[in-house]
């Protein structure tokens, strides 16, 4: 029945299409609008003044935005690249291999998204202190790992299990040295993995509220503590541009990421434990 | 030109009771096409791995042509493996599937364009070198899977059963093409698999492992002329084992007496004979003749079936067709079992 649809599952896909935009897009849209308002009051449609003053408050340097963003990037990335190197071979060993307490490793990976964060981190605060990590952006990297670490992990077990390492072996008996092999043969097979994990890793980072306060100790400013601060103190105007600032990185994500996340691709096949 | 000499040859899986090879002691002359052939489970792609070095063994030694070459890592050791379900890789099209040694070898870009193109003219791909493998039927890609071995020249090429994936049209056409190329380039080649008939048709010497220890070692016709004892006979397809006693020449059982071949040992013992190489019905000879009672016949076509009771033995016998026209079940029909079809073996003969 290649090609055809019937009335039924058009009008379904019609109506999730709709709703994903509804929920998505609908949110942002008085976000948008309030951060080009100089004033908008209950019960206008449309703000009464327009002003881009939030905007050129957002990109100024009292704002602190700038440096903000700088600071949330650096920690994004750091965390992501941690998880890359630690998820994959873990993802390996668990895709690949069964081990006595295998089941024992998995659970621990997968506790950090049932256990809420500020239980964990309440623990750990009290090492991290011990190791003058807290206050520091290397401690704010190392605590976002607890949340990312799983996704990563789970993302390239799910790519090692339709993994053959025979095919590893049959590189290394044509003459590939095991660096080689990596590069020409095992890499091309996981890459669609790293790239869908690590943008993962990137977003829960990127969205981190709980663990970078407690770790960071209010030193440590990244976006979502700034636009927290602003959105409680009233100010919409600017809590919608940093807002605007603050959601890119997602959209840019989700649209490079779209072709990955089919659910038909081994990429997202790890999910299916969470 | 390598000789390869496997001496003791032991691997012992972490946590396994059992070793997955046994001892493996064996000699692979020069340019030979050797089987190493048993059930499934009996280590023999452990073998194969450790020959080509992607596992390290327990305990032994693997030589060519006298020096070993355990402390050589797989990429410097001149064997290539090709694996049962040829292992392409996906992401390269056949060309550069087939030049992948060459270019780990760093040999010159055109150069490898030049030997790929002839290597598809070899295996009789000439087109298809910008495909990808997943655009090949099964028999494609084993072609390009040897292709990719034999074109870097290994000293030792190493088969995972090379014909069992193949429809039967095409095993003849592949065992051809196999023994055509390693005749001509000379490479020492070892295949394993667990198809008695892939090995016969196949190899220029058979070993046999059955339990994890080397049974035979020898020509395919010798498995079924001069098996060793009743398991390898068995593992041939032999099906008629009779005890008895043989003493100068003369075997003595239930069955009767039989004259036996020159060199057939003597004592308590076990005679075996191939079904398709003794005659009954109208074929019957006088050389140990006998007199059978048919208990079934089954027309498989090209052959009858008969299952004859003589002396209170059961004997299987494969006729020609023609032969056994006139044979009808329950009747008495003549039965001949020439000395040269007759074989005595070791140990006892009992229907496990």
């Amino acid at each position: 029945m290649l090609g055809r649809e019937s009335a039924a599952t058009r009008s379904i896909r019609v109506i999730t299409g709709a709703m994903l935009v509804t929920w998505l897009v609908l949110p942002l849209i008085p976000l948008a609008i309030w951060s080009f308002s100089r004033s908008w009051f209950f019960p206008d449609l449309l703000p009464s003044a327009w002003s881009t003053r939030a905007w050129d408050y957002a990109l100024s340097d009292t704002s602190q935005v700038m440096d903000s963003l700088g600071i949330t990037i650096v920690i994004s990335l750091g965390a992501t690249a941690l998880s890359v190197l630690a998820g994959v071979p873990a993802g390996r060993a668990l895709g690949l291999y069964s081990f006595r307490g295998k089941q024992l490793v998995e659970l621990m990976i997968l506790a950090p998204t049932i256990v809420p964060g500020i239980a964990v981190v309440l623990g750990i605060h009290v090492i991290f202190i011990s190791m003058g990590l807290t206050n520091t952006v290397a401690g704010v990297i190392l605590v976002h790992l607890i949340p990312t670490l799983p996704y990563m992990v789970l993302v390239m077990a799910g790519i090692f299990s339709n993994f053959d390492p025979d095919i590893e072996d049959q590189a290394r008996s044509l003459g590939a040295t095991p660096l080689k092999t990596f590069w020409y043969i095992t890499l091309p097979a996981i890459v669609p993995g790293v790239i869908v994990g690590a943008l993962f890793a990137f977003l829960v980072s990127w969205s981190q509220y709980i663990l970078t306060l407690l770790i960071g100790g209010g030193r440590v400013v990244t976006l979502p503590l700034l636009l927290f601060n602003f959105a409680t103190s009233g100010r919409n105007d600017v809590t919608g541009a940093i807002s605007m600032i603050y959601i890119l990185p997602g959209i840019v994500i989700l649209v490079l990421t779209a072709r990955h996340l089919s659910g038909r691709s081994g990429a997202v096949g790890g999910f299916g434990q969470i | 030109m390598t000789q390869v000499a496997i001496r003791g040859l032991t691997k012992v899986y972490p946590g396994a009771e059992a070793p997955s090879v046994d001892d493996l002691t064996l000699d692979i002359e020069s340019g030979e096409l050797a089987a190493l052939l048993g059930p499934s489970g009996c280590g023999k792609t452990t073998t194969m791995k450790m020959i080509a070095g992607l596992l390290a063994p327990t305990a032994g030694d693997v030589a060519f042509d006298g020096r070993s070459v355990l402390s050589d890592k797989p990429e410097n050791r001149g064997v290539v493996m090709v694996f049962q379900n040829y292992l392409l890789f996906p992401y390269m099209s056949v060309a550069d599937n087939i030049g992948f040694g060459l270019k780990m070898r760093k040999v010159p870009r055109d150069e490898i364009a030049r030997r790929v193109a002839e290597m598809l003219e070899l295996v009789r791909l000439p087109d298809l070198g910008a495909r990808r493998p997943r655009e090949l039927s099964g028999g494609q890609q084993q072609r390009v899977a040897l292709a990719r071995a034999l074109i870097i020249r290994p000293r030792v090429l190493l088969l995972d059963e090379p014909l069992s994936n193949l429809d039967a049209h095409l095993r003849f056409e592949m065992r051809d093409l196999i023994r055509g190329l390693q005749q001509e380039m000379g490479i020492t080649t070892i295949f394993v698999t667990h198809d008695q008939e892939e090995a016969v048709v196949l190899a220029d010497r058979i070993a046999l492992i059955l339990d994890g220890a080397l049974k035979q070692y020898d020509t395919p016709e010798a498995f079924y002329r001069r098996p060793v004892d009743v398991a390898t006979a068995r593992f041939f397809g032999g099906q008629n084992f009779l005890p008895g006693r043989a003493e100068k020449g003369v075997f003595e059982g239930s069955i009767g007496r039989l004259a036996l071949p020159p060199g057939a040992r003597e004592g308590e013992g076990t005679l075996t004979f191939r079904p398709e190489n003794v005659r009954a019905g109208a074929a019957a000879t006088d050389e140990n003749r006998l007199s059978a009672l048919v208990k079934s016949k089954i027309y498989l076509g090209t052959q009858t079936r008969l299952r004859l009771e003589v002396g209170g033995a059961i004997v299987e016998v494969l006729a020609n067709p023609n032969d056994a026209a006139d044979v009808v079940e329950g009747a008495t029909v003549p039965l001949s079992l020439p000395p040269a079809a007759l074989w005595m073996l070791d140990g006892e003969g009992k229907r496990r």
